[in-house]
């Protein structure tokens, strides 16, 4: 993609951008090229389409800006100034524990990523390298629990996690129900069957332990598929609600966005405020997305179009 | 070859020591699955036979909370407006969302821009989401309000309106999941080869055509996959629900997840809600079979 933004309409840049992508510069140019027309058409719609699905995220900024009393004014830019006080205010507002419910968010996300690469890792390493009785048949338990949804099972999830683990109001009630993941369990296996049986082989003869196989060669040689699951689990531990709503009682221990929430919920007039809050806890997935944008298509497909 | 076979039995020796090596390295995962997947499916099932209470342990009683379902107006409206939520934004993403792939699929400059801004939304949470359109949806003085008011349109309640509460969801999530489906468009556009297009061009096919008799066909299992991911996932919604409108006004935008989470958190009957679960259960599994059962088929490309 970057290879077609940067270079010019040269033919035989072209040749090298259609190779890339398996296809040849005549029949880009036939069936890919557009009139001028076209691309003009192309380029409004487009436009259009982008300042719809902008505007949300345009109008939430400009509302977190607006200072006190202003918050329904209909500019787009605040009047009569831009209130960055906002997040000071909010941060510190009376009955919330912003700084708490951050700090919650970033350990959970942390550690369930850590946990969830490093057991996820492991089953894919078994299932793609080893010859075990019942390999297959728990393979494909694995998958079938893909076809459980949370929603359908949160009732007694919550009653084991609250009742019989006491995890309730406790990190590990919210990481250990996400950490095993079939998905990501699927995503290991797929990429480490290519790596060759006889580097693993040539380890074993010189002595190295199973563990130590997997540390040092399987994984450093596993990280795009890691990488791609790290950011996804990442950002869905980060943006998940349900499982801390149900677990997370205690106000202390919410997670940021269980706190938003409740801010709404108790101070609902206050939407620049609100808006600040919703701002700073949409900074890490959009960053971390911009960051590694190759990750997201290549997770996509590397697992949607198989799965 | 009497070199290489004087190692050999005491490696054979270490395999063999080695079989339970993989056994241990599933065994965290598996018993997180138990504990967490498993375990919880069958439970679920079995409370939903009884009358449970908070988290004081339930009494059987048979098939009375599935026979209670029948005649409670809340479920049938959950049920009726899950269906509804699931065509009112499964198949609109699927055609724009398409539509926004052959676009972004023609050459273009700047297009990993497009990409980017439409894909921006999938990444944010739901709570944000939500949260950003209640802001959007203010009555009377919201921002959509102001300018409809430009066309002339008085102000509408939305997600106070018992009509407009069900399809005010439906806008947000329209907005939130465009970006997915048309990333997946893409990567299927992605594996269909050049040279079919290359002979259709060549045989005189116009633009039209090949999208109907070649682009369109070879998306099959691109289809199915969104198809079966969209409508599963239409089934699941609740955060946007929960945050926008609650269930209501009255039960007027009431889901099956939410009523799920109001009779077993908000009301404490355990059972009565694990078969409202069970129900959603079956409805998953019927609509991956049928689905997989009518299309399967066709997607042996």
């Amino acid at each position: 993609m970057t290879v077609e933004a940067t270079t010019g309409e040269t033919a035989g840049l072209q040749a090298k951008v259609g190779r890339r992508r398996g296809r040849s510069a005549i029949e880009g140019e036939s069936w890919r090229e557009l009139s001028a027309v076209a691309q003009v058409a192309l380029y409004v719609i487009l436009v259009i389409l982008s300042a719809l699905m902008l505007f949300p995220f345009v109008w939430m900024v400009s509302t977190a800006l607006r200072p006190a009393g202003y918050e329904t004014l209909q500019t787009l830019i605040p009047q009569p100034y831009l209130a960055f006080e906002n997040f000071a205010k909010a941060w510190s507002y009376r009955g919330t524990f912003f700084t708490q419910w951050l700090v919650n968010s970033v350990v959970i996300s942390f550690v369930a990523t850590f946990m969830s690469v490093v057991l996820n890792a492991l089953s894919g390493f078994a299932f793609a390298k080893y010859d075990f009785k019942g390999r297959d048949a728990l393979f494909i338990c694995v998958l079938a629990t893909m076809m459980v949804p949370f929603q359908v099972i949160m009732i007694p999830v919550y009653v084991v996690i609250a009742a019989y683990l006491g995890l309730a109001n406790n990190y590990w009630g919210v990481i250990l129900p996400s950490t095993a993941s079939a998905f990501g369990i699927f995503l290991m296996r797929q990429f480490m069957q290519s790596i060759p049986d006889e580097l693993l082989d040539a380890s074993r003869i010189d002595g190295a332990s199973e563990l130590r196989i997997f540390s040092q060669i399987i994984l450093p040689l596993s990280m795009p598929a890691v990488a791609v699951f790290a950011i996804l689990h990442f950002l869905h531990m980060w943006n998940d609600y349900l499982l801390p709503l149900l677990v997370m009682t205690r106000r202390q221990m919410f997670t940021f966005q269980i706190g938003i929430v409740n801010f709404q919920g108790e101070y609902r007039a206050e939407w620049n405020l609100m808006m600040s809050m919703v701002l700073v806890s949409i900074v890490p997935p959009i960053l971390i997305f911009l960051l590694f944008q190759r990750y997201f298509i290549r997770g996509i497909a590397m697992t949607g179009m198989k799965g | 070859m009497a070199s290489s076979a004087l190692p050999l039995p005491r490696r054979h020796r270490r395999l063999q020591q080695r079989q339970w090596i993989p056994y241990v390295f599933i065994a965290p995962n598996i018993l997180l699955f138990m504990v967490f997947v498993l375990g919880p499916v069958v439970f679920s099932f079995a409370m939903s036979f009884t009358k449970w209470e908070a988290l004081s342990p339930g009494v059987f009683i048979g098939l009375k909370n599935y026979v209670d379902l029948l005649s409670d107006d809340v479920f049938i409206t959950a049920v009726r407006n899950t269906i509804l939520y699931s065509i009112g934004t499964v198949l609109p993403i699927l055609a724009v969302s398409l539509g926004v792939a052959l676009m972004l699929d023609a050459r273009l400059r700047g297009r990993t821009v497009f990409r980017v801004v439409i894909y921006l939304p999938v990444v944010i949470s739901w709570v944000a989401g939500s949260v950003i359109w209640r802001l959007i949806f203010i009555h009377p003085y919201g921002v959509l309000n102001n300018m409809l008011s430009w066309f002339g349109i008085p102000p509408q309640l939305w997600t106070n309106d018992p009509y407009l509460a069900l399809p005010s969801i439906m806008f947000l999530t329209f907005w939130k999941n465009l970006g997915f489906n048309t990333i997946i468009w893409l990567a299927g556009l992605q594996t269909i080869p050049a040279s079919l297009y290359e002979a259709a061009m060549i045989d005189g096919a116009n633009r039209r055509q090949v999208f109907w008799r070649i682009t369109l066909p070879l998306l099959a299992p691109t289809t199915l996959f969104g198809l079966v991911t969209g409508v599963i996932g239409s089934f699941e919604v609740f955060v946007p629900v929960y945050l926008m409108t609650g269930g209501g006004p009255g039960y007027a935008s009431m889901v099956l997840v939410m009523a799920i989470y109001r009779s077993a958190f908000q009301m404490y009957q355990m059972g009565y809600a694990s078969a409202i679960a069970a129900v959603l259960f079956f409805m998953i599994l019927v609509v991956s079979w049928l689905q997989i059962k009518l299309f399967g088929r066709e997607v042996q490309y």
